[in-house]
């Protein structure tokens, strides 16, 4: 393993975790069930469900309502509510750093924001008149929402961000955060993403692109990426939050470190506003990125947790992105496809993987892929299947994909913590 | 008929309740609804349009400024009601 590529700025460590998701109301029940192969996938009994296409969503395992006080939670858009109690636990997880709070960054991203409290309020406004609609609907709707109710409840004053790239959104939160650190404009970030908008309209504009699933009879198997029978990806909600700090700040106050961000590497396919480059040249570009920016080779990487959102082309894509990234390596990196389990949870999902990518690192175990029976002959990968798989001892590395319409790649390198 | 100044003390403070959490009974003719009652400029637009709601009167905007206190509300309503 060779010195990162950026020698003279800050090194980067993970010091908290934090997550709302289809799994668990928290980091370690969502590790639980990720490491257990269980599915966060429901059939959604409302009646507005019933016509759609696809009635089927991975939803939060734990209603934000349930975490958050009443009158707190009535001027949250659901996603604000759930990047919120990610970022509590989070920040408690990371010791909660007494610190100046000039040097606390905040970027939490989402893929659409609050587009479900703007539908309420349309519908408020078409019911009751222009009048009744809510003081607090442009706080709710705004896709900075998020990063600025985090950022308020931290008091971060080092700046508030939501770099915004639909389902590489989280991704991309964390690449930021990153940069905020290396940059010296932050001692610490807290950094994610999150996403609410399970909601009639959403589902029904994703059914008419024909990307999501319709096992409506078998929702714990509809999401079933690299297998012949998947048909589209599952509608997730949820949030996680990571604390990235800086080394020195870290060791100064003797935090717990997970692992270490790396290197992020991240380019755009100026292809389709929606396929995927069928090859997965961007996806590719964005890997190898990452490794240089961290100052890996491929045989460092021994874990990729995928993007692979269960679609027939873009699993194939970023199937030969991994090949062409690494080379002849790309077939021993033991691959986790953990939509499979979580559904997509589109801006929170690289948050939530990059998680589960520090987690795996952290436990040296390396969470299963579920629903895989028949495997797609086009997907030459080391998947890990059925259970969990170790990762072997030593300074071991992995990178976590994150992909958007709009062909936005982003692929971080995370390194496990010294022994 | 008009609502008597309890009838609309006690509506006010079950609308504080709803929007700011502050217990109804902290709800009192003197306290100032920013200072005093955590209902800041934008929840103050949710308690003006549920006042209006539940009293039949209208609060134009214009008006809302000068009701710095529960007790201004009170008037407002009381003299609104009758005039309306």
């Amino acid at each position: 393993m060779t010195p990162s590529g950026h020698r003279d700025a800050p090194r980067v460590v993970i010091t908290g975790l934090g997550a709302s998701t289809p799994l668990g109301g928290d980091a370690a029940s969502t590790w639980e069930g990720l490491v257990n192969g269980r599915s966060g996938v429901r059939a959604l009994t409302q009646e507005w469900a019933q016509e759609l296409p696809s009635r089927i969503a991975a939803t939060a395992a734990v209603d934000p309502s349930e975490v958050l006080d009443r009158v707190e939670a009535r001027k949250l858009d659901r996603s604000q509510q759930l990047a919120l109690i990610a970022a509590r636990e989070a920040w408690a997880d990371a010791g909660a750093p007494d610190m100046d709070r000039e040097r606390l960054g905040v970027v939490v991203s989402t893929g659409i924001g609050g587009a479900v409290s703007l539908l309420n309020q349309w519908d408020i406004m078409r019911e009751k008149g222009f009048r009744r609609v809510s003081p607090h609907t442009v706080p709710m709707l705004m896709p900075n929402g998020p990063a600025a109710v985090v950022e308020l409840e931290l008091g971060a004053q080092a700046g508030a961000h939501s770099p915004v790239s639909a389902c590489a959104s989280g991704s991309e939160a964390l690449s930021y955060a990153l940069d905020m650190i290396r940059y010296g404009r932050a001692d610490v970030v807290v950094a994610g993403g999150t996403e609410a908008c399970i909601h009639p309209l959403p589902m029904a504009a994703f059914a008419a692109m024909m990307a999501v699933s319709r096992r409506n009879d078998e929702p714990e198997r509809a999401s079933r990426p690299y297998d012949k029978g998947r048909d589209g990806f599952v509608f997730g909600e949820g949030a996680a939050v990571l604390v990235l700090e800086s080394a020195e700040h870290a060791a100064a106050r003797g935090a717990r470190v997970y692992a270490e961000l790396a290197g992020a590497g991240l380019s755009s396919d100026a292809h389709h506003i929606a396929q995927p480059e069928p090859e997965g040249k961007g996806a590719a570009r964005a890997m190898r990125l990452a490794l240089a920016d961290a100052g890996l080779t491929p045989e460092d990487i021994v874990h990729v947790n995928a993007h692979a959102t269960s679609t027939p082309q873009g699993d194939i894509a970023e199937s030969l992105a991994i090949h062409a990234a690494l080379g002849e390596w790309g077939g021993h990196v033991a691959v986790s496809a953990t939509k499979s389990m979580t559904g997509h949870l589109l801006g929170a999902a690289g948050a939530v993987e990059s998680m589960a990518t520090v987690l795996a690192l952290h436990h040296r175990l390396a969470p299963p892929t579920i629903n895989l029976e028949d495997p797609d002959d086009a997907v030459s990968l080391d998947v890990v299947s059925g259970e969990a798989r170790a990762l072997p001892a030593g300074r071991i590395a992995a990178l976590n994909n994150s992909f958007g319409f709009g062909g936005h790649n982003v692929a971080l390198a995370f390194v496990a913590a010294d022994a | 008929m008009a609502a008597t100044e309890q009838e609309i003390l006690d509506g006010l403070a079950e609308i504080v309740n709803e929007v700011a959490g502050v217990p109804a009974s902290d709800v009192t003719l003197e306290k100032s609804f920013t200072d005093d009652l955590d209902v800041d400029s934008l929840s103050m637009v949710e308690v003006v349009v549920a006042a209006e709601e539940r009293f039949g009167v209208k609060i134009p905007d214009d008006d809302v400024a000068k009701l710095a206190t529960v007790g201004d509300a009170v008037s407002y309503i009381q003299r609104a009601g009758v005039s309306a």
